[in-house]
């Protein structure tokens, strides 16, 4: 974990995750200063607004504009839901945000239920870090008790509740509205928009949903301002980010660096390549992001713009890395299956287009593939994009399309001599346990 | 049918929400029932559905839809393996490969005396600690080189 940020920074691990620690760092001071100042939620909204804080869980959107969306006035109950089911392969920031330095989001998540009225809070924590929803319960607890949760927040007569919701294994919660309907103790089956969760949320009230990251970001732009916050970054993408490393590099890890910052430098902060191996290609937002051949990777900044510009997404900034020694058609394969796994099932496009996927992607990985196979691919997936009430159908189909793109040669390789380019026993040697 | 001190759990995640919102409760009431009774069977979910005044059909699809709710029986341990890609590249395959070695099973299977089942997992959003692997759904165990492996199997032997 290294973070030229405003999250991560100041952290000792394990050690200064309570609240005492927090309020040492300059916690709740943001909270403490609205509630004193009384300061309208206007401001706080233009405030993000200013910051061109943009969404951190992957889309992008800018957060001070969906915070405007809210029906302020809206008589009866409002919500707010933190989106903490991190499950995108390759992204793995929320958790160390969570168990490092939990007040922060329960501040961010206090601040925006105060600026558009809500009077409860959601954190959805991902099912497979049970320790962490542990930890956050503890935190509310603490945040509780110091008066900092609950009726008449600090004496003032604004109240917020905030409570955890613990996931248990499904992907597919992390897409708001799934997670709005498991929250409500359903299956997570993505509901048809609009109506958006701003008017028909969690409880058909209602309900704004954002990144554990962009609730964290929050104190910060309001203790010392938008344009500060702005300043860290580069126009249009305020702000320092997680960046999740992981794949062939030498240190694994959470880096949280300025939007903006070449990837040639975050990989060398990531300790370079493994075993000094020539980089092949990166998947810069995880796993749904389309992959990236590494000198193409190489020319950009980590920020939304450049990243697109490039032709793929930033997404949750989940970077994974991947050397000479991998089969592009085999990483595909792996990839493609979980889609399979994770589609909810609910549009025939995606349940059965998944799965069509994934057998195409794994007869060409195991020298069963046909001619026309990989225009069978760029068919299935044209047939899903676009068809589906939610994103996993495009998450599924971007990665074949951008393999398919980038590396047609490798998969035609497969397809005519019925095996790989890169030698088995090369590919799982290059991917050995590997701990930094 | 559930222990008192379940129940008592079970209340206390119910009281997170609205009065009249209770069915909000049935993910962590099926986590809770299944710590104590180790899978969840039908009247155990029907148990649950009753408790929190819900169509058991109703928690029957969540029960099913969630993966990490088992619903025929596993081992006293249920290790569950990431081999999702960021994993699979850091030697979650590798890791993999090497606990079925060690206990002479494959994913899916149980060992005769009951004590492990091996799962594959998907991304359990740890993939810099790969490899990740978790112990009956809330242990995780991070960097798991043959050497931690080894160590972990042989203390839920005990």
């Amino acid at each position: 974990m290294t973070s030229q940020g405003i999250i991560l920074s100041g952290l000792d691990g394990d050690r200064t995750w309570r609240l005492a620690d927090y309020v040492k760092r300059g916690g709740y001071e943001a909270l403490r200063k609205i509630i004193a100042e009384q300061i309208p939620a206007d401001q706080i909204i233009g405030e993000v607004k200013k910051s061109a804080l943009r969404g951190r869980g992957g889309a992008g959107f800018p957060t001070g504009l969906k915070w405007s969306f809210m029906p302020r006035a809206f008589p009866g109950a409002k919500y707010l839901a933190c989106n903490s089911d991190e499950g995108e392969p390759g992204t793995f920031k929320d958790r160390d945000i969570l168990r490092y330095n939990p007040h922060t989001v329960i501040e961010g998540m206090i601040i925006a239920g105060y600026a558009m009225g809500c009077e409860r809070g959601y954190n959805y924590i991902h099912g497979e870090i049970f320790e962490v929803y542990d930890r956050f319960e503890e935190a509310l607890a603490e945040a509780r008790e110091a008066g900092l949760l609950g009726k008449n927040i600090l004496g003032s007569d604004f109240s917020f509740d905030l409570f955890a919701h613990h996931g248990y294994g499904a992907y597919i919660c992390g897409e708001e509205t799934a997670l709005l309907e498991s929250i409500e103790g359903k299956k997570g089956q993505p509901r048809f928009k609009p109506p958006f969760p701003a008017s028909f949320g969690l409880y058909g009230k209602p309900t704004t949903i954002n990144n554990t990251e962009t609730f964290a970001s929050i104190p910060y732009i309001i203790r010392e301002g938008g344009e500060a916050f702005l300043a860290l970054g580069k126009p249009n993408n305020g702000g320092t980010k997680l960046f999740s490393v992981s794949g062939h590099v030498n240190k694994p890890g959470n880096y949280e660096i300025p939007l903006g910052t070449p990837f040639s430098v975050l990989l060398e902060m990531a300790g370079g390549m493994r075993g000094g191996r020539k980089l092949k290609a990166v998947i810069p937002g995880g796993s749904s992001a389309p992959v990236l051949p590494g000198d193409v990777m190489m020319d950009c900044t980590m920020d939304y713009d450049s990243i697109s510009k490039a032709g793929s997404m930033l997404g949750s900034g989940a970077v994974i890395v991947m050397d000479e020694t991998t089969c592009m058609v085999k990483a595909l394969e792996r990839l493609s299956y979980f889609y399979f796994e994770e589609s909810c099932g609910q549009c025939t496009p995606c349940r059965e287009g998944t799965g069509w996927l994934y057998r195409v992607v794994h007869r060409i990985e195991n020298g069963l593939g046909r001619p026309d196979d990989m225009d069978l691919l760029n068919s299935v997936t044209s047939n899903i994009m676009g068809r589906t009430i939610c994103a996993l159908g495009d998450a599924a189909s971007m990665p074949v399309q951008s393999f398919v793109k980038h590396f047609g040669d490798e998969f035609a390789f497969h397809i005519e001599q019925k095996k790989c380019l890169v030698p088995p026993q090369v590919q799982y040697d290059g991917s050995k346990i590997y701990v930094a | 049918m559930l222990s008192p001190e379940s129940l008592k759990k079970i209340d206390r995640e119910v009281a997170k929400y609205p009065a009249d919102q209770k069915q909000s409760a049935s993910m962590s009431a099926l986590r809770i029932a299944q710590e104590e009774k180790g899978w969840l069977a039908n009247e155990t979910i029907e148990f649950v559905a009753d408790y929190l005044e819900m169509p058991a059909i109703a928690v029957f699809e969540v029960a099913s839809f969630y993966n990490m709710y088992d619903l025929a029986p596993v081992g006293t341990q249920k290790i569950t393996v990431c081999t999702n890609l960021p994993c699979a590249l850091s030697g979650g395959v590798h890791a993999a490969d090497y606990i079925k070695k060690r206990l002479g099973i494959d994913f899916n299977e149980t060992t005769p005396d009951g004590r492990f089942t091996l799962k594959e997992g998907e991304c359990m959003g740890a993939c810099g600690d790969a490899p990740v692997l978790l112990v009956n759904n809330h242990q995780m165990c991070s960097w798991m080189t043959e050497e931690k492996i080894d160590q972990l199997l042989a203390d839920l032997q005990k």
